[in-house]
């Protein structure tokens, strides 16, 4: 389908495509082994979170929580906040974006053009800060309204009712899905739709290791898990750090031609790890993974050129996925 | 050969500071044992008072979460690489900050 009657009807359905290049090389007579990006930087604003953000807004328009004219209020690091800049702009309503001041120039300038406003937090001042900042504003106006995608269902439920109908419509012998890990949304809502159609499927989560400013927690028990979150939908959960998630983003637009974002590089790295040892046990694998964006918001960092230690450096202490 | 532990910043109070230790133990529960003789306390962050896994400590095997692994039973072997993490997860402020505004 080409035509759309807005652009909110034109979220999702996006394209699938085989890399045929990354894909690893088989023994002569032994099954397939194919890599396949979901391309999620071809929605609306750019990035996967349109999917949950309409979700989100329809389903709090639908509950009475959000009403005409609302201030809507996200604390985010980015994506999610420029995928509800733009619905809230459809829908009329007001946005105030929360975030820390370590993200990129472009997401900043993106979130002012579909008219949201932005309170920074400041980076250096980590979680405990970015709370004082959050409560502050709570006191201040308890009239506006939360979406919280950490903890909305309607933020799984985006990918229960779209992504995983879409793989599994494009490729019916998938094997394995691989996601990044941050709200758990896009895996929980996957990857629950994917093991009730498909027996044995593996669901693989990637989970970017920022550099150390990053997980500023004054103590263990300020750590957080979003309350989507629930482990039984998974099969594994890798770890993937800075040096790698570039490594691969730069080989995904090298070799295959698609630019992408690092949180993409991160997924692709668990990926090939997947399908490297699906060929070493001779096992047919058709393995699907999530390019959450393109790289447009991030070529500020310079992590797309130089040398790796270079990129590693640029981009520590950023929220890159 | 020994295992190899990267500590987060927050945990570094435990090791004199170090970022990186070392280890032995065939399980993780054997690591951690290890690890608590020469920086004693660090079990009692790692673990809660029933000795489960702490909610917000994630542990990896080799970049791999170990909660699916076996958990404290899992495997280890000389070489392995382990990673301990505050659980934070992707945009760390943008959770606490939401989590104070709805008061959780």
């Amino acid at each position: 389908m080409a035509r759309y009657e807005s652009l909110l009807d034109a979220c999702g359905g996006t394209p699938l495509v085989g890399l045929p290049r990354l894909s690893p090389t088989v023994p002569d007579g032994a099954p397939p082994v194919r890599l396949w990006a979901k391309l999620e930087d071809r929605n609306p604003t750019g990035s996967i979170k349109d999917r949950p953000a309409l979700f989100m807004v329809r389903e709090a328009e639908e509950s009475g929580h959000l009403r005409p004219g609302d201030t809507i209020l996200e604390p985010t690091s980015g994506n999610t906040g420029i995928s509800l800049a733009m619905v809230a702009k459809l829908r009329g309503y007001r946005l105030v974006c929360v975030m820390p001041e370590n993200v990129s120039a472009e997401r900043v300038q993106l979130l002012r053009m579909y008219g949201a406003e932005i309170i920074f937090s400041p980076a250096a001042g980590g979680s405990n800060q970015a709370v004082a900042t959050a409560k502050q504003i709570a006191t201040e106006h308890p009239d506006w309204k939360m979406l919280f995608q950490y903890g909305n269902p309607a933020n799984a439920r985006a990918h229960y009712e779209t992504t995983g109908p879409e793989l599994l419509h494009d490729l019916p012998t998938i094997t394995h899905f691989v996601a990044g890990l941050g709200t758990t949304g896009t895996l929980m809502g996957t990857g629950r739709y994917l093991r009730e159609k498909v027996e044995g499927i593996q669901i693989i989560a990637a989970e970017p290791r920022y550099g150390e400013l990053v997980y500023g927690l004054r103590n263990i028990d300020e750590g957080y898990v979003p309350e989507l979150y629930d482990p039984s939908v998974l099969d594994r959960r890798f770890s993937v750090g800075t040096r790698d998630a570039v490594l691969r983003t730069r080989q995904l637009v090298e070799v295959e031609g698609i630019f992408a974002g690092f949180s993409s590089g991160a997924i692709l790295h668990a990926a090939l790890a997947v399908a490297h040892e699906a060929v070493k046990a001779g096992k047919r694998a058709d393995v699907a993974f999530v390019v959450a964006d393109g790289g447009w918001k991030y070529l500020s960092t310079g992590a797309y050129v130089g040398t790796l230690n270079d990129a590693e450096e640029a981009l520590d202490g950023q929220l890159w996925a | 050969m020994a295992i190899e532990v990267r500590v987060p910043t927050i945990l570094r109070s435990y090791t004199g500071g170090a970022k990186i230790v070392e280890g032995s133990g065939g399980t993780l529960t054997a690591l951690i044992d290890d690890l608590d003789t020469r920086h004693g306390g660090l079990k009692g962050r790692l673990l809660t008072p029933e000795g489960g896994l702490h909610r917000f400590v994630n542990i990896y095997v080799n970049d791999e979460d170990v909660r699916f692994l076996g958990s404290l039973d899992a495997t280890l072997n000389d070489g392995d690489s382990i990673t301990i993490l505050p659980a934070v997860a992707g945009g760390a402020l943008g959770f606490a900050a939401a989590a104070a505004f709805l008061g959780i």
